[in-house]
C-alpha cells in the first residue's frame, strides 16, 4: 500500500511558549522544533501498515527549508522517502490542504495519514479539508485502523464525544490520528544514519500552480488572562469550609 | 449582510446544549454585521430536535430529514450543509467545536472553498473586516484572526459564549430537501460511554483524576466524591492512556475544554496540555502530594496531601455538611 504521511514541525509541546512583547508572534528562541506528536503517531501507523502489507511510506511537509530536520526524523523512524514543498510558514489550512492534494495526486497515494491537530496552531482542519478537496472519505480522530481482506476498505474507530465510533471508509481515504492509535517508536541510531541518505525531494511551491492566497490571516497574538492561583489550604476541613463560605460553590 | 446558519448538534435525536452557545456566537456576529440567524437540523425523525432549536431565539429552523441521515457522518453532513448554504446564500455558518463540528466543518470548508476559524472565543469588527479571537499554542496565546471571503465558517468554543435561553417563542420549522452523498463511507457501530452523571461540558462541578489515582478500581473514590457534588468525572491523558478512564473523559488541549464553577484535580500534575482544557474554570481545587506540582499555580485552593487520605476525608466532610 502506498501511504502518504503529512507532517508538520511544531515547537516542543513540553515547553510553555510566550507571546512576543509587540504581539507580532511567539518567542521561539531556544525552543526546539519537533515533529507534531499527532504526526509522529501517523508516521508510526504508516510504518506498521507497511510492515504488514508492504508498500511505501512517503512523508510530505509544506514549509520552509528548515523543516528538513523534522522530515529527517520521520525518515529515521523508517519512512522511505520524503517530499518538502518549500513555502512560507504562513499558508492557511485551505492552502496547505490544496498543496497536499497536488502531492497526493502526483504520488497516487492510496491512503493519507495525518495528525488530527497541530499542537501549535491547534486548527484541526487540514486533513478534513484535504479529504474534501480530493473527494475522498475521511476518518478523523482514529484510535484503530483495520483493513478489509482485500485492502480496499478500512474500519476506523474514532474517539468522539460520548465514546467510540467505528466507520467504514473505502480507500483511498484520509485518516487523522488521535492519541491512542499507537505509541510511536524512537528513531534508532542506524535509522538516523540511513535517513541521511534517503531521498528528500524539494519542490518549490510555485511549481505546483496552487492558489495559496491567504483567506485566514493571523494578525496578532496576545497573552491569555493569567489566573491568580497559588492559594493553599492546610487541610480538608479548611478546604471544604472555604469552598462553602468563601468561594460559595458548595 | 447575508444571513447566518447554525448547524445544530444532536445525538440520536437528543438536542445537545452546546448548540446554545453557538446560537449566542452567531447572534454576536449578527449584531456586528446584520443578517438573521437560522438553525439547521439534519437527521431522521428529528422533529423534536427542531422543536427545541425553534425555541432558542432563531428566526427559523430548517429541517433536513432522510434515512441516510439517521447516523451522523461527516461526509453526508458536510455535503448537506453545503447544499443548504448554496441554495439559500448564507454568509456564515457556525457549529460547536465538539468532535461533531471539528469533524464536518473543515470538510465543509474544503467543499465550499471557504475559510474556517476553529474554536473561536470572540468576535469583533475592525472597519469592514471581521476578526475573531481563538486560542492557540495550548491556550498560551490568543490569536486575532481575520477572515476573507464568503461564506465564512466558524466552530465555537462552548465555554466562551453564554448559552442562549431555551424554551422561548417558537420559530417556524421549514422542511428542506437535501441529498446524502456517502462518498464511500458507512456507519458501523458506536460504543457509548454510559453514565448517569452530568455531561462534562455541561456540569457545574467536575472531579478529575490523573496518574496519581494509580488504578482503575480507585476511580470508585472519585465516583463517591462526585456523588456528593453531583459532579461529572474527568481525567488526564495519563489516566485515559492507562485504560482507567474512557477516552471522552479526557480534559485538555486535545480532549474536552471545560469551564465549570468548580474543578477538582486529584493526582494531576498540571501539564500545559491539561491546563489548556480547564484553566478557565471559576474555582480550581488541586489535591496533590507534590507541593511543586504546576497544577498549584492555577489552583485557588491547593492542598498538598495524599489523595487516598484527603478524598475520603472530603467525602466525610461533605456528608456532614449535608446532614447539618
Ligand atoms: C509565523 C507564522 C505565521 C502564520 N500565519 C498564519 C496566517 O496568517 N494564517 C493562517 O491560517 N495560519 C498561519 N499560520 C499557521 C499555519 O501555517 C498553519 O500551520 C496552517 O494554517 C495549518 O493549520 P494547523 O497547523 O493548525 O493544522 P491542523 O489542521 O491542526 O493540522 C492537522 C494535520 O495536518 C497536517 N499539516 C498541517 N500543516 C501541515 C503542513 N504545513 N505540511 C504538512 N502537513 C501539514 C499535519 O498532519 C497535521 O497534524 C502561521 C504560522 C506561523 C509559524
Ligand atoms: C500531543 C499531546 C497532547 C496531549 N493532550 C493532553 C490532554 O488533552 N489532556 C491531558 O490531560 N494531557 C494531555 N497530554 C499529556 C500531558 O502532557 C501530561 O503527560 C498528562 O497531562 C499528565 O497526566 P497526569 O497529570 O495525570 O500525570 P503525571 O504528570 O504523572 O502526574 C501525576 C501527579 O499525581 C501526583 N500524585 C501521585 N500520587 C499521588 C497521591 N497518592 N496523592 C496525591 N497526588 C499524587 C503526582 O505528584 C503527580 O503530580 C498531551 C500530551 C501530548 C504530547
Amino acid at each position: 500500500m502506498k501511504i502518504l504521511v503529512a507532517i508538520k514541525p511544531v515547537p516542543n509541546p513540553d515547553e510553555k511558549v510566550k507571546v512576543k512583547g509587540d504581539g507580532s508572534g511567539i518567542v521561539l528562541d531556544n525552543i526546539k522544533m519537533v515533529v507534531n506528536p499527532f504526526c509522529e503517531i501517523a508516521v508510526e501507523e504508516a510504518l506498521r501498515i507497511r510492515e504488514k502489507l508492504s508498500g511505501e511510506v512517503v512523508v510530505v511537509t509544506v514549509g520552509p527549508k528548515e523543516s528538513e530536520q523534522q522530515v529527517r526524523t520521520a525518515l529515521a523512524m523508517g519512512a522511505d522517502r520524503a517530499v518538502l514543498v518549500e513555502a512560507g510558514r504562513d499558508l492557511d489550512s485551505l492552502a496547505v490542504a490544496k498543496v497536499l492534494a497536488k502531492v497526493v495526486a502526483d504520488e497516487q497515494a492510496e491512503l493519507v495519514l495525518m495528525g488530527k491537530q497541530s499542537v501549535d496552531d491547534d486548527n484541526n482542519q487540514v486533513g478534513q479539508i484535504l479529504a474534501a478537496v480530493l473527494g475522498w472519505p475521511q476518518a478523523t480522530f482514529a484510535s484503530k485502523i483495520e483493513f478489509a481482506a482485500d485492502n480496499k476498505k478500512a474500519n476506523v474507530t474514532r474517539e468522539v464525544d460520548g465514546g467510540l465510533e467505528t466507520i467504514e471508509v473505502a480507500l483511498p481515504a484520509v485518516v487523522t490520528t488521535d492519541l491512542r492509535l499507537n505509541e510511536p517508536r524512537y528513531a534508532s541510531l542506524p535509522g538516523i544514519m540511513k535517513a541521511k541518505k534517503k531521498e528528500l525531494k524539494v519542490v518549490p511551491l510555485a511549481s505546483l500552480g496552487v492558489d495559496t492566497a491567504p483567506r485566514v490571516k493571523v494578525l496578532s497574538y496576545a497573552a491569555p488572562k493569567q489566573r491568580a492561583g497559588g492559594g493553599r489550604v492546610a487541610d480538608v476541613a479548611e478546604l471544604v469550609s472555604k469552598l462553602k463560605n468563601e468561594a460559595k460553590v458548595l | 449582510m447575508a444571513d447566518i446558519l447554525v448547524v445544530v448538534e444532536h445525538h440520536e435525536g437528543v438536542f445537545k446544549k452546546n448548540t446554545l452557545s453557538v446560537v449566542s456566537a452567531a447572534k454576536a456576529l449578527a449584531g456586528l454585521t446584520g443578517g438573521e440567524v437560522d438553525a439547521l437540523v439534519l437527521g431522521d425523525g428529528v422533529g423534536a430536535v427542531a422543536d427545541v432549536a425553534a425555541g432558542t431565539g432563531v428566526r427559523k429552523v430548517l429541517l433536513g430529514e432522510g434515512a441516510a441521515f439517521s447516523k451522523y457522518l461527516a461526509v453526508t453532513t458536510a455535503g448537506a450543509v453545503a447544499q443548504v448554504v448554496k441554495a439559500k446564500g448564507y454568509g456564515a455558518v457556525f457549529a460547536p467545536a465538539s468532535t461533531f463540528g471539528k469533524d464536518f466543518m473543515p470538510r465543509l470548508s474544503g467543499l465550499l472553498d471557504a475559510p474556517l476559524a476553529s474554536d473561536i472565543v470572540g468576535l469583533e469588527k475592525a472597519g469592514e473586516a471581521l476578526r475573531v479571537k481563538r486560542p492557540m499554542y495550548a491556550g498560551n496565546a490568543i490569536g486575532t484572526v481575520e477572515l476573507a471571503g464568503s461564506p465564512l465558517l466558524f466552530t465555537v468554543r462552548q465555554t466562551a459564549f453564554d448559552p442562549a435561553a431555551m424554551g422561548g417563542a417558537k420559530a417556524p420549522v421549514e422542511k428542506v430537501s437535501v441529498t446524502a452523498e456517502a462518498v464511500g463511507t458507512a456507519f458501523v457501530s458506536r460504543q457509548e460511554t454510559k453514565s448517569e452523571r452530568p455531561e462534562l461540558t455541561e456540569a457545574r462541578v467536575i472531579v478529575s483524576a490523573g496518574r496519581g489515582i494509580k488504578a482503575q478500581e480507585n476511580f470508585k473514590l472519585v465516583e463517591e466524591l462526585s456523588d456528593q457534588l453531583n459532579a461529572a468525572i474527568g481525567a488526564s491523558r495519563a489516566a485515559v492512556d492507562a485504560g482507567w478512564a474512557p477516552n471522552d473523559w479526557q480534559v485538555g488541549q486535545t480532549g474536552k475544554i471545560v469551564a465549570p464553577e468548580l474543578y477538582i484535580a486529584l493526582g494531576i500534575s498540571g501539564a500545559i496540555q491539561h491546563l489548556a482544557g480547564m484553566k478557565d474554570s471559576k474555582v480550581i481545587v488541586a489535591i496533590n502530594k507534590d507541593e511543586e506540582a504546576p497544577i498549584f499555580q492555577v489552583a485557588d485552593y491547593g492542598l498538598v496531601a495524599d489523595l487516598f487520605k484527603a478524598v475520603p476525608e472530603m467525602i466525610a466532610e461533605l456528608k456532614k455538611l449535608k446532614s447539618a
